[in-house]
């Protein structure tokens, strides 16, 4: 793990390097560019993560309640002292680096909620328990959502994996993923069409499954809801999603062909990804990221630079490395006897895979944009460090775990 | 342990699995499979910049410039480059206002903030040595080299032409032209646009999304150089159109000059004229209009489209196709009793011996004489119809009725009248040679450019052929079309011109004409006066010199201002002498053309301009 991570930044680094290449500062150290800042945060990380191994594994799991009170503080805070960058108030200044607290929320969240559900007499068929731990995912995604930072409140959605693997029901993850559905299709098809196909779907689980009286109640309860769904989302999109987010969503369905404008980030982005063929145009040769047509090129939208300069292969190097961290993260999880640490595991797997699906799923036109990073390969202190963090109070814990029981 | 719900690591692991292979299927199709991210990969990055080539000079027949290239600069700006400029310095350097300033600059950034745009057009040499000393104060500005025409003398404006900007319709049309690039509009910059142009080059430079260039695209490997426009060698005399174009001061009318061994035009000028110098750059519209209003048309080429009737000029193709046609001959004598009177026709003349022969009619122009002549040809056929068709094929062998097809791209093919024409008026076979007879003496219908008339001179020099009129000897080193070093042949025999000639030097030597001899050079001219029926008439003389071995053939009008020989003879002696001695010997001579100010009075209302090239 401690490898896979080491390798992951330095390619991150020589990535950004080659992102923001420019000839009026041709080394990789200087730091008045982003290449020779995120060495800093690199270094720092480093340290951090030293002094991670250093504390005493006892500590994340008796601190893990005040850790994640002051997160949400400093997550009130913030909206109070912040400073607004990109229409997000998400950040606190010190002197010219900034820190984002929302970065650290996930692994406040991830100790928090291994906290209380490795809690005794805790079981996770009440609904109180349920609710319980809902709180603690819900509280510091709202106040990020009150940050204006959709996209990082969104990641918070990935605890639903957490608490599937503890026990949540199949249908809940299920009908999130049929919502999701509907809700794609209802942009893409008027109501009066999107009713005939939730008629039919409908009828055809009925033929099929088992045709008992309840099965039909239930068919036709999800039916009229879901044709009810059908006429609030355009209204939901049209009026209360901001403009910019109602266009990346168009943008990804493909019904806003507009590549000067609203498309603008995700079409230059595929293009430099496409221009980058099999083997890539080679290290510092790229011309769509290091000319700024892909915005963000350094800290979001990094996964270009990557596709541009080293083509299929360094894609496929990159996915690889995530797949193999994401499954060596989850077996280790599940080697634990101390279900804090399963728990815990589950948390880092879960929020590291959704950055990873949705980061390179938005770059290459899957996803609609948003903002978040891609972990260890972007630019940015906070993100670096809050990945740092999480990452290495796991591997801190999984050393730990032959003394700890619980 | 609770050990429940641990199966679902799979389902946790296959997902993540999943979502990996979906992006990697994604990532091979649009990185390995689909090419056209590739192809948009190189238009985001890559710019084409045009270079321009240097546009051909042109030369006169003696290697004097007539037109040439300077260079000029353009404060070119891009607005999101501009920071902490000192406004008010700036403004003063460009002598603008700070509210102009402003304007301007938000003009263009409303058309882009990124891209370069012109903030002031065409500075001088001068300026621009002034302003490249202050540039580097203010950031975002730049110079951009661009050429305009520039002429050296004022003369020879209609000829040469102009050059503007493209219209959109062109480029439409033709994808050569982009907008905002130059073309030739008129004159010899129109016909030989292509020639003059040369070839664009182009640069193909990496940019950023900013447009900001960031050096030559695999060091220039894809570069274009430009290739500069071809000079021209005119075969115009650049000192002798000047110097007819001075000669023409204050009188409306033309003056055109052709060497009758080539066809080659010495002198095409056109009176009033205007300084070329003023239909370039950024005055060239507000300059044109100014023109274009002006009551006397300066923009009109009278010595290509001016159509006037030739007057007693023409008797000398009568004569000719009278002999031709066996129906004249040198001793055929008519009488004259100061006209020629035919039941309702009268046809005037004025005093002279009577009666006379055919070399004797020349020299002393006698209507009656020729009214005479032009009724034998018409007659001597079965029906007047195929009298006049032949008539008018003879006419035509001159080169009147037609356009020369040369390099000048507005001339005007003048008026010979078909016979259809007269079928049309009078009915068919209700019209006989007396019905047609003011023919005879070069007035009626006919309608001739001063073009035709010197090329009539030329024909007549050669003793029955001519080459087209042209303006041009050389493009580049190489020589122009065959079409222009073509004889063409009048459809008279060469026996004929000799009485034809001798009658003209005696115009001359001893009638109409005969204060414009010269001592040393036998002048063979003649004199002519078309009616104008707006005014009074205007003053024709066409000629050549010397008689054996002519070097020069002449035409010159002058409106409004009677007599042939009054105005008209003396501007062509006087172009004669300098062009064959290089010396004027009558300076009383010369003075009384200059000062003659023929000028119609400005009217209080200006006429509606019409028929401007």
């Amino acid at each position: 793990m401690v490898s896979i991570y080491l390798v992951m930044v330095l390619l991150g680094w020589f990535n950004i390097y080659a992102a923001v290449y420019n000839e009026d500062h041709k080394s990789i150290f200087d730091i008045s560019q982003n290449y020779g800042k995120q060495l800093i945060w690199i270094g720092t990380s480093v340290v951090l993560a030293i002094i991670i191994l250093q504390i005493d594994g006892k500590f994340y799991t008796v601190f893990s309640y005040p850790i994640y009170g002051s997160v949400i503080l400093l997550l009130i805070l913030v909206l109070l002292l912040g400073r607004e960058v990109a229409g997000s108030k998400s950040w606190f200044e010190i002197g010219s680096f900034r820190v984002q607290p929302a970065e650290f929320g996930k692994f406040a969240t991830s100790l928090a909620l291994a906290k209380y559900l490795s809690t005794l007499n805790i079981r996770f068929e009440n609904l109180k328990t349920k609710i319980i731990a809902g709180t603690f995912i819900t509280i510091p995604a709202l106040f990020i959502l009150l940050q204006n930072d959709t996209g990082s409140a969104l990641v918070y959605g990935a605890f639903i994996l957490v608490l599937y693997r503890e026990g949540l029901s199949g249908n809940i993850l299920m009908t999130g993923l049929a919502i999701v559905t509907v809700f794609i299709i209802t942009l893409l098809f008027d109501p009066v069409t999107m009713m005939s196909i939730v008629g039919i779907i409908a009828g055809l689980v009925y033929v099929i499954g088992k045709r008992t009286k309840r099965n039909f109640f239930i068919i036709i309860v999800i039916a009229i809801i879901f044709s009810g769904m059908s006429f609030t989302v355009n209204y939901v999109v049209d009026n209360l999603l901001k403009e910019h987010q109602r266009n990346r969503i168009n943008v990804m369905l493909g019904k806003e062909d507009d590549p000067k404008n609203v498309g603008y980030n995700v079409n230059q982005s595929k293009i430099a990804i496409g221009s980058g063929g099999f083997s890539g145009k080679g290290f510092l040769n790229g011309t769509q990221t290091k000319y700024k047509f892909v915005p963000q090129q350094s800290t979001d939208f990094i996964f270009c630079t990557v596709g541009e300069e080293w083509g299929f292969v360094g894609t496929f190097v990159v996915i690889v490395l995530f797949i193999a961290l994401l499954l060596r993260i989850i077996f280790v999880a599940e080697r634990q006897k101390s279900t804090f640490t399963r728990i815990y595991g589950y948390g880092v797997a879960s929020v590291l895979f959704f950055h990873f699906a949705v980061n390179i799923a938005m770059t290459i036109g899957l996803a609609p944009v948003i903002g978040i990073p891609l972990p260890f390969f972007s630019y940015g202190g906070s993100s670096l460090w809050g990945f740092t963090l999480l990452l290495f109070v796991f591997i801190k814990l999984d050393a730990y775990r032959m003394q700890l029981l619980r | 342990m609770d050990l429940r719900y641990s199966d679902r690591k799979l389902i946790i692991g296959a997902l993540m699995v999943l979502s990996g292979i979906i992006f990697l299927i994604r990532l091979f199709y649009i990185q390995v499979i689909d090419d056209s991210y590739k192809l948009s990969a190189e238009n985001n990055v890559l710019r084409h910049i045009t270079e321009y080539p240097a546009r051909g000079l042109v030369y006169d027949r003696k290697g004097k410039l007539l037109v040439y290239n300077e260079a000029y600069y353009d404060l070119m700006v891009i607005p999101k480059q501009v920071e902490d400029i000192d406004t008010a310095d700036f403004c003063k350097t460009l002598g603008i206002t700070v509210e102009d300033f402003r304007q301007r600059m938000k003009k263009i950034k409303d058309y882009s903030v990124f891209k370069p745009s012109v903030f002031e057009k065409q500075l001088s040499s001068e300026f621009y040595a002034m302003l490249q000393e202050k540039l580097h104060h203010y950031k975002g500005f730049f110079t951009q080299t661009r050429t305009l025409r520039k002429y050296p003398s004022r003369a020879a404006a209609h000829l040469l032409g102009y050059v503007g900007e493209v219209d959109d319709q062109l480029t439409k049309h033709n994808s050569y032209y982009k907008s905002g690039d130059y073309i030739g509009v008129s004159g010899i910059e129109k016909y030989y646009e292509e020639f003059l142009r040369g070839l664009k080059g182009e640069k193909v430079m990496m940019v950023d999304v900013y447009n900001r260039p960031k050096g030559s695209f695999r060091n220039g490997e894809y570069d274009v150089q430009p290739v500069s426009g071809k000079d021209l060698t005119s075969t115009i005399d650049g000192e002798l159109q000047a110097y007819a174009e001075l000669l023409l001061q204050n009188k409306i009318g033309s003056v055109v000059a052709i060497e009758p061994s080539t066809g080659e035009i010495l002198v095409l000028a056109t009176s009033p004229s205007y300084d070329p110098n003023l239909l370039v750059g950024r005055v060239r519209s507000e300059n044109y209009s100014m023109l274009a209003k002006d009551e006397f048309k300066p923009l009109f080429n009278r010595a290509l489209m001016a159509q006037y009737p030739p007057g007693s000029t023409f008797k000398l193709v009568n004569a000719l196709i009278g002999q031709q046609e066996k129906t004249l001959f040198p001793q055929t004598t008519y009488g004259c009793k100061r006209g020629f009177f035919m039941g309702p026709i009268h046809v005037g003349c004025h005093p002279h011996p009577s009666p006379l022969n055919l070399l004797q009619s020349v020299q002393h122009s006698c209507n009656a004489y020729y009214c005479n002549v032009f009724r034998a040809i018409l007659d001597n056929k079965k029906t007047v119809r195929e009298g006049y068709d032949i008539w008018r094929k003879h006419v035509m062998s001159f080169g009147f009725g037609k356009k020369f097809d040369t390099d000048l791209p507005s001339e005007l093919k003048g008026l010979i009248p078909s016979g259809d024409y007269y079928d049309k008026i009078y009915g068919k076979n209700r019209w006989k040679s007396l019905t047609v007879i003011s023919l005879s003496i070069g007035q009626g219908e006919l309608g001739t450019t001063p073009l035709q008339l010197a090329n009539l001179m030329a024909a007549i020099a050669n003793r029955g052929y001519y080459y087209p009129p042209h303006l041009v000897k050389k493009i580049g080193d190489k020589p122009i079309e065959d079409k222009f070093t073509q004889r063409n042949y009048t459809t008279i025999d060469t026996a004929y011109f000799k009485v034809i000639i001798d009658g003209m030097e005696q115009v001359v030597a001893a009638g109409t004409a005969s204060t414009s001899k010269l001592k040393d050079i036998a002048i063979c001219g003649k004199t002519g006066t078309a009616q104008n029926p707006h005014g009074k008439a205007h003053s024709v003389f066409v000629a050549f010199a010397p008689k054996d071995n002519p070097k020069i053939a002449i035409a010159a009008f002058v409106e409004n201002s009677g007599w042939g020989g009054t105005y008209a003879a003396p501007i062509a002696s006087l172009l004669i002498e300098k062009y064959l001695n290089d010396t004027i010997t009558r300076p009383a001579f010369e003075e009384f053309i200059l000062k003659a100010n023929l000028m119609p009075k400005p009217t209080d209302k200006p006429e509606k301009v019409e028929g401007i090239e």
